[in-house]
Formats: C-alpha cells, sequence, structure tokens
C-alpha cells in the first residue's frame, strides 16, 4: 500500500497552518492511490499538543519527535528522522510546505536520497496511477504539468492553494526518538523581529499591496490602519518600484522577483499591474484594485476595481470594514 | 579566498512567455536574456568580498547551451575574474543540474560557492541547497548580507518577516537574495577587460532529466473584472460585493 509522508512545520512550538493543508493534500493522493498518510512533527517540546489533531484532516498515523534538537538549528536531525522513515516505511512520496524551511529541507533530501523534486506546487492528481504535480513557472506565466521518475516523489507544496479540509483519520500519535551524533552544520546566533508577530505575504489569507502610487513610504499608515481594521490575517505587500526605492523590504515583494503569492483576497492600492508583478499574485482568488489611472494594465486582472484616489478610497474602506466588523 | 558564483541564464522578467509547438517547452524567438537578477546578487557579493579583503579570485560557473556565453560575459565585464561554461542542458530537474555544478566546485576547488537564491524561469529554488548537500557542506539560504570571520560565514537570513543571523564553517554555499548587494553595472572599462579574460567552455556530463515535463499550459485566463465605480462613493458597493459575492469579507 502506497504511504505518503506528510511533512509539518512548526515555527515557535506551534503547528502552522500549511502542515494542515499538506496533510490534506496527501489525504487526497493517498486516497486516489488506495494508500495511507503519515504526518511527521518535529519540534521543541510542546510541538506535539496539536499533532493528534492533524487525524481530523486525514493522517492515519502521526509521528510525533518532541526535543530542542528539533528546534531551530535542528535541520540535520529533522533531515535524519526523515531519510530514517524513508528507509523504513517506503514512501511513495513526500510532501513539503514551500516555505522557506520546506525549500531548504526539500532539496537538500532529494540530493541525500538522490530523487528528483517538484517545488511550488499548485495542484497533486492522479492520472493512470501516477502522481502528476502542476507547478508554475516563469512565477505564473505558464503551468508546467510534471511527473517524478524516483522514489519517493518529492513535493513542496504552495502555502494557501491547497484547503485545509477534514477527513477524519485515526491519527495514531508515535514517537520518533532523537538521531544521535548529529551535528547541526549552521547555527543560529540571533533572531531579529518579534517572533511570529509578523505574518508573511505567502500565508496570510488576505494581502494589500502598495505600490508607488503611494508616493511615499510615510503614506503607509494608509495601508496598515486598512490592514488593522481587516484583522489578524491581513499582511502588506509591495510592488517591485516601492521595494527597488527602498520604501519597503524586499520580504514583503510580491512579483517574479519577490514572492508569489495566493490570497482570498488581494487588494492593489496604487499599483499599475507590472507583468511581473501579475505573475507573483494572479493566483489570487479575489483581486481588487484602486489605481487613478482608469487604463492600467491592474485592472485587466482585478475581479473588482474602483478608478480613485487611494488617498481617499483606502481610509473609507478601512472605515467602511471597521463598521462591518463591528456588526 | 577561492569562490564561485553559480549562475543561468534566464528570460528577462519583463518577457512574454510563449508556448512552443509540442507543448513541453517554451518558443525562445523574440525572448531576451539575462542573468538571472538572484544570480546577479551572488556575483555582486562574491565581487565586494573580494574587494574587501584585497584577494581573492572569482569564478562564473554556469550549466547551458552556447547562449549562456553572453551572460558569463556579462558577469566577467561586472569584474569575476573566469568563467566557466558547461555546455549541457539544464533542465528542471535541479538536481541533475547540481550535480554538474558540485562536480566543477569539486575540480576548481573553493571556500565559498555563491548561487542566487532561486533560477526565476524554473523557479525549482533548489540548485543552492542540493550542491550543498552533494559536498557535504553547510547551506545557507536567503542571505541578504554576511561577513567572514576567520574560517566563518556570518549570515543575516531574511525568513517569513524575520531576520535570523546564522553562522557556518567554511567552506559553504550561500543563496543570496535581495539585500546588501545590489549589482553593479559593468563598466566600459570592465567590458573591454572581460573580452581578455577566459572563458573556458567544457561538454558537462549531465543526468539525464527524472522531472518530466508533460505539458506546459498556460494559467487559466482570470474571468473578466469590473469597475465598481469612481472615487469614494464606490466603496460601499465594492465591500458589498466582497462580502455577498466573493464571500471574502
Amino acid at each position: 500500500m502506497p504511504k505518503i509522508l506528510a511533512v509539518a512545520e512548526q515555527r515557535d512550538g506551534a503547528l502552522r497552518n500549511v502542515s494542515r493543508e499538506v496533510v490534506a493534500a496527501a489525504r487526497k493522493v493517498a486516497d486516489a492511490l488506495g494508500g495511507e498518510v503519515h504526518a511527521l512533527v518535529l519540534g521543541p517540546a510542546g510541538v506535539g499538543d496539536g499533532a493528534g489533531d492533524l487525524g481530523r484532516y486525514g493522517a492515519d498515523k502521526v509521528w510525533v519527535g518532541e526535543d530542542d534538537a528539533f528546534g531551530p538549528q535542528g535541520e540535520e536531525s529533522v533531515l535524519r528522522v526523515i531519510a530514517d522513515l524513508v528507509a523504513e516505511q517506503g514512501y511513495h512520496s513526500i510532501f513539503f510546505p514551500a516555505s522557506a524551511q520546506g525549500k531548504e529541507l526539500a532539496p537538500r533530501l532529494a540530493a541525500r536520497l538522490d530523487v528528483p523534486l517538484a517545488t511550488d506546487a499548485t495542484d497533486l492528481s492522479v492520472e493512470d496511477g501516477e502522481l502528476v504535480v502542476t507547478r508554475p513557472v516563469y512565477a505564473g506565466k505558464a503551468l508546467a504539468r510534471v511527473v517524478l521518475e524516483g522514489t519517493p516523489r518529492l513535493v513542496s507544496l504552495r502555502p494557501n492553494v491547497f484547503l485545509a479540509e477534514e477527513s477524519a483519520r485515526a491519527g495514531a500519535v508515535e514517537r520518533v526518538a532523537v538521531p544521535e551524533g548529529v551535528e547541526p552544520r549552521v547555527r543560529l546566533r540571533e533572531v531579529r523581529a518579534a517572533a511570529g508577530a509578523v505574518l508573511d505575504v505567502t500565508e496570510a489569507p488576505i494581502v494589500i499591496g502598495g505600490g508607488r502610487g503611494l508616493r511615499g513610504p510615510e503614506n503607509w499608515h494608509l495601508l496598515e490602519e486598512l490592514r488593522d481594521a481587516i484583522g489578524p490575517g491581513c499582511a502588506l505587500g509591495a510592488s517591485r518600484a516601492v521595494v527597488d526605492a527602498g520604501w519597503r523590504p524586499h520580504g514583503e515583494q510580491v512579483g517574479q522577483t519577490g514572492k508569489t503569492i495566493a490570497p482570498q483576497l488581494y487588494i492593489a492600492v496604487g499599483i499599475s499591474g507590472a507583468i511581473q508583478h501579475l505573475a507573483g499574485m494572479r493566483t489570487a482568488k479575489t483581486i481588487v484594485a484602486i489605481n487613478r489611472d482608469a487604463d492600467a494594465p491592474i485592472f485587466k486582472v482585478a475581479d473588482y476595481g474602483i478608478v480613485g484616489d487611494a488617498f481617499e478610497i483606502v481610509p473609507r474602506l478601512a472605515a467602511a470594514i471597521r463598521e462591518l466588523r463591528a456588526g | 579566498m577561492k569562490t564561485i558564483v553559480c549562475m543561468k541564464r534566464v528570460p528577462d522578467t519583463e518577457a512574454r512567455i510563449r508556448i512552443a509547438a509540442g507543448g513541453a517547452a517554451i518558443d525562445p524567438s523574440g525572448i531576451k536574456y539575462v542573468i538571472s537578477p538572484y544570480d546577479e546578487f551572488a556575483i555582486e557579493a562574491a565581487l565586494r568580498l573580494k574587494e574587501s579583503r584585497g584577494e581573492g579570485d572569482v569564478t562564473a560557473v554556469t550549466l547551458g547551451d552556447a547562449g549562456s556565453a553572453e551572460q558569463l560575459r556579462s558577469a566577467l565585464a561586472m569584474g569575476v575574474d573566469n568563467a566557466v561554461l558547461l555546455k549541457g542542458e539544464a533542465t528542471m530537474d535541479g538536481l541533475a543540474t547540481a550535480k554538474a555544478l558540485a562536480a566543477e566546485v569539486k575540480e576548481r576547488g573553493a571556500e565559498l560557492v555563491f548561487c542566487g537564491m532561486k533560477a526565476i524561469d524554473d523557479d525549482q529554488q533548489q540548485v543552492g541547497p542540493m550542491v550543498a548537500e552533494l559536498l557535504g557542506w553547510p547551506c545557507v539560504t536567503l542571505v541578504t548580507e554576511f561577513s567572514i570571520e576567520g574560517e566563518t560565514i556570518l549570515c543575516h537570513r531574511e525568513v517569513e518577516g524575520r531576520v535570523e543571523v546564522v553562522e557556518a564553517k567554511l567552506p559553504a554555499v550561500v543563496t543570496v537574495t535581495k539585500g546588501a548587494y545590489e549589482p553593479r553595472y559593468p563598466s566600459l572599462k570592465g567590458i573591454m577587460a572581460a573580452k581578455r579574460k577566459p572563458l573556458e567552455e567544457k561538454e558537462a556530463a549531465v543526468a539525464e532529466s527524472r522531472l518530466r515535463i508533460r505539458e506546459l499550459a498556460y494559467p487559466p485566463e482570470r474571468p473578466a473584472g469590473r469597475i465598481v465605480g469612481e472615487g469614494v462613493e464606490a466603496v460601499e458597493e465594492l465591500v458589498r460585493l466582497l462580502r455577498e459575492e466573493a464571500k471574502v469579507l
């Protein structure tokens, strides 16, 4: 029976949302193959608290390792555990979150196991018994459908794309031991900026993107107000022009040379919609554009557009949403 | 210090991508090719390191067809000392590419390998960590700035809303993202000098791709949107649509 390993991801001891998405996606593929799903949760003490919960999303078994060895700079230990499980369980496929960590672990595991890897999948299907992975290339200007010739098939899944649907299974927890004799190759000296306080654009269900139409970094309070009105789950993004001008950090850049996002809602404010920006956000479920220029290309991809002055429209929008939230 | 920069020739970010007949590759006609932008950061990082130390040797290596020589010339014009074109196909199978690059790193010897954090064509984001793993070296990804302290590299990484300061022992692989290394434009002097610099070409033993592309397709067209209205008067209707029609608020 083919088995799929879904690698969960934690941050500061708590499971990230994408973990449930990866388990649920693995469930669907396993059902099509007639197989089972194992989830893997590794992290510092306490991370296992929510591990059994992954059964709700379709995990038949949940491997849990709780130790500081799996915390920060624990990548070597995590890799060793996965490699050992592969040897013992003979997985058909391994799914990772296509997060910063997943995008480092998966290629290293691929090199270690000598198997190919498909990064950032946005769709998975089983055709004639074979796993077919759809993944955007050229930042989404095209989609490639690929098949992996190697076992296990390694795939990382783009956050926010696969639904964390419930599909209850046993979720039987089994403990894994800390591998011995593993030395970290990279040591963490320091973490700056509040841990977990900032939601990344790739993870947020709602993203507000700011562009040159906002005229300067001093006007970002407009977007911050809108973000606060919408609430947690909303993050700020930016166009390349704005990042190149030094108004906003690169971590917020959406587009081909920044991040590719797939939120439920993307609100583009003062962004004209250069092809390289559109590539990064066109898979958003709903796109709103606010721009002075009625001919801006952003309106071609927007579901809803308002032509006008962002300096007037954004505060009004924030007020309307606050009102809505107040109920 | 001997360093190697792994780089790739890719279509410019403004390029319109058209799928070629057969459906498994893109049509290269009319496309302007550039060094992948993140690889430019990697080149700049290597050059700054050499300049700050007052010594060193920077080699740019790429796997690709004859056309890639053009991008290697650009790297030479920016200031790298040597360039190596590994002639072979760089497929979507990053591991096949990483094996060819790792073999070259081993042969030339280097204390530090720089890669862009990803190439912007296949978007696989895997070659850097794979090269590190194949060499048995530490890998630090998403580096915005670094310094060398003795036998250690100290890196700032930009990771999903926070900055990590990490260190690794040399030799190491780092993948560079946008940060402190805004790439320089080649000077006229650099362009002239590049013509006299060595550009070695050799056949590479590239493993066959094990990532088979069944087809390439265009992303689904978004359904035609609508202009809700002009100015602040349209806000109320927008909120209603987001709530009742799109159901995202």
